[in-house]
């Protein structure tokens, strides 16, 4: 018999995520609804068509490129989440790592005058070193790593912005452009800029972003550190038992996880395209928006990238909804919903697989009945 | 000195209420990491009444009204992670994740809706209650009492008792324990998840309303509660799931909390010359030594977390 396609792994995962972003739109298009019903429609709209609101082709590409920009560090934040979660643990401190690589990127930058690699492997490390934090009381002291990561999000922020006033503009709360300070710490486009209209915010980052999520797919799947990886995330003991050095593989996941989020950081804030607000008071939504492009994504890096992709679209997409009605947070409530429903994910995977069987069983049982019929006619 | 106590119990009631919404839920076995959002829901529904609340309404039919308001927003929106977590099985911490980016967003965008209609230059998120918060506040000298500090208590008392006293606290806590047991000797583990954490929601939605009147009188809903959720889940951690541990825990980490904002008013501390950022940054390092010492030897309820199955042993 034919396997059918609706059986694979794939399309399922694919289906479910379209179903959570389909039910998401709506729900926040009720939501709109109920501010006022005048303007909704065209809310929602201007939601989904992000920079082809611009009737210009040249203005398109433009703001096409920004989100862009802002796509590559969502997607190193999702990976993140993603390479942490894949070894069974739950890396909601990628806001503060995060954060902390911004800070690391910089201060390097501004203070220090480094240049981009340097100021870029800085904050690697830096963030790198944040995450061991919740990976060695995870592994040594039996700490939830959720509690954990929300408490070093919070030190992080305040630290962030205790050390950046240093590097502030003494008018505003705002961290010196570092076009101004010092240019050689700007990424570099490689000619990137003339695929978008001239937009010199988009540079290595955005291809540098997508060749880590393949990096990441590749270790996770065809190498043997990330097999114990996920041995470890599956059962802990029976991989102790196996002999793999689980506290080991637990810290250094988290490492990982964590220089995976200071280099988005870094990729981000090394463009100049935005300056850090030392009065900040709360973390930068970067990371939680990665966890939901994490599930949106099916727990694929390569699924990551276009699921980063959308939910980077819708959030720069709410900054076009009419102001004198509703506010731009509404992408950031379709985002939370659309996380919800992931929740939900497994469950709908159930109720295909099931439904399948079940016609296929009937399928079976109407072609043998068929047969005995073919055979008592005889 | 006096300062120090009054915010030292105001914040101890915010943590230990919410702490014991988290016990009821984890001891039923559900881990509710979305405290912190059922918290600004809460919190947002207290608001919403003491905005459109008439005026000369007395002290007590404003706090009843009010605590009514924000337990009512907490129950409804904690039944979405019941319903996701024990009826659906879903993965309980994507589910209180999503309900604490959730909580916030909506509570933004709701407030901001509200603002925006009343006045079209206003797209601020604050609503503002510097009268109705009078209600709740009696002046004994130099200190002021808070109506939560009670309320704080009673909810102490109350929920000892139901949980060691009664036949359904005894319950409830089996079901966190060996669900398939409990399920064995005739009791409903779904409808008992679903009453420990609808009661996280009642917790949740009071201590939201008891944080945003703590020391304020108007709330920016953008900045959600700042980690306080969380910090109750570490002052449960601490104390060991039980409800008298839990008490003495939340005093601990409102002290912490609460120097933060009375600092400046030690000659000693202020000696020190430590930047206020150090003081903000206390209650979250505090909060990470004490996991650190007391997460290992933690006797959390052995089936929290885990969806039930009726066919598992």
């Amino acid at each position: 018999m034919k396997k059918s396609i609706w059986k694979s792994n794939a399309v399922q995962s694919l289906l479910a995520s379209l179903i959570c972003i389909v039910l998401g739109l709506l729900i926040g298009y009720i939501v709109l609804l109920f501010i006022n019903p005048a303007g909704a429609g065209k809310a929602i709209i201007a939601v989904i068509k992000n920079f082809m609101n611009y009737s210009r082709a040249n203005l398109q590409l433009k703001n096409l490129g920004a989100t862009l920009v802002k796509t590559a560090p969502l997607l190193m934040c999702a990976l993140s989440v993603l390479f942490a979660y894949k070894v069974g643990l739950f890396n909601i401190g990628a806001a503060g790592q995060y954060t902390v690589g911004i800070c690391a990127s910089l201060y390097a930058a501004l203070a220090w005058h480094w240049g981009w690699l340097a100021c870029l492997l800085f904050a690697v490390a830096v963030s790198a070193l944040w995450g061991t934090i919740p990976g060695l009381l995870k592994a040594y002291c039996n700490v939830n790593e959720v509690i954990s990561g929300i408490m070093l999000n919070w030190i992080g922020l305040y630290t962030t912005n205790m050390i950046l006033t240093n590097v502030k503009e003494s008018t505003s709360p705002y961290t010196f452009h570092i076009a101004n300070e010092n240019p050689s710490a700007i990424l570099p486009t490689l000619g990137l800029e003339k695929l978008f209209a001239g937009n010199t915010k988009v540079t290595v980052a955005v291809p540098l972003a997508i060749v880590l999520a393949i990096v990441i797919s590749v270790i996770l799947n065809k190498t043997r550190f990330g097999y114990e990886l996920k041995a470890t995330g599956g059962n802990k003991n029976a991989a102790k038992y196996a002999g793999m050095a689980e506290k080991r593989n637990i810290i250094l996941t988290l490492a990982i996880a964590g220089a995976l989020a200071g280099m988005g950081a870094a990729l981000f804030y090394l463009t100049d395209y935005e300056q850090w607000q030392c009065t900040a008071s709360s973390v930068p939504g970067m990371g939680f928006n990665g966890i939901a492009a994490t599930f949106l994504g099916g727990l694929n890096p390569i699924g990551t990238i276009f699921s980063s992709y959308f939910i980077q679209h819708i959030t720069t997409g709410g900054a076009y909804v009419d102001k004198t009605m509703y506010c731009s947070q509404i992408s950031d409530l379709i985002s939370s919903i659309i996380i919800y429903l992931c929740g939900f994910v497994l469950f709908l995977k159930f109720a295909m697989n099931s439904s399948i069987a079940r016609r296929e069983e009937k399928l079976a049982a109407a072609e043998k009945a068929a047969n005995e019929q073919k055979g008592g006619d005889k | 000195m006096l300062l120090l106590v009054q915010y030292t119990l105001i914040f101890a009631s915010v943590l230990m209420l919410v702490a014991l919404g988290g016990c009821f839920s984890e001891h039923s076995g559900v881990i509710n990491l979305g405290l912190e959002g059922i918290m600004v829901i809460g919190a947002l529904g207290g608001a919403l009444m003491m905005r459109y609340a008439p005026a000369g309404l007395s002290s007590f039919a404003m706090i009843a009204l009010v605590v009514l308001c924000a337990v009512g927003f907490g129950v409804i929106y904690s039944s979405l992670l019941a319903v996701a977590s024990i009826n659906f099985k879903a993965d309980q911490t994507i589910v209180g994740t999503a309900l604490n980016m959730l909580g916030t967003a909506a509570a933004t965008v709701i407030v901001k809706a509200i603002n925006t209609a009343a006045n079209p230059d206003d797209v601020s998120s604050t609503i503002q209650y510097v009268n109705q918060k009078k209600a709740f506040i009696v002046n004994i000298g130099s200190f002021q009492f808070n109506w939560f500090m009670v309320i704080a208590v009673i909810a102490l008392i109350v929920a000892y008792v139901t949980l060691y006293k009664t036949r359904f606290g005894l319950r409830l806590m089996a079901c966190g324990e060996h669900p398939q047991a409990a399920a064995s000797v005739g009791i409903n583990v779904l409808k008992m998840r679903w009453a420990g954490v609808l009661i996280s929601g009642i917790f949740g939605g009071l201590g939201g309303i008891c944080y945003i009147l703590a020391g304020v009188s108007e709330w920016k809903f953008e900045n959600g509660v700042a980690g306080f959720g969380f910090l109750a889940l570490a002052v449960m951690i601490f104390g060991q799931w039980k409800p008298q541990r839990i008490a003495l825990a939340a005093l601990l980490f409102g002290l912490f909390r609460a120097l933060s904002n009375v600092y400046t008013g030690f000659n000693f501390l202020v000696a020190l010359n430590i930047p206020s950022t150090v003081y903000n940054m206390m209650p979250y390092i505090v909060s990470l030594i004490v996991l650190a010492f007391t997460s290992g030897s933690s006797r959390a309820p052995k089936a929290e977390g885990i969806p039930y199955d009726k066919s598992t042993r």
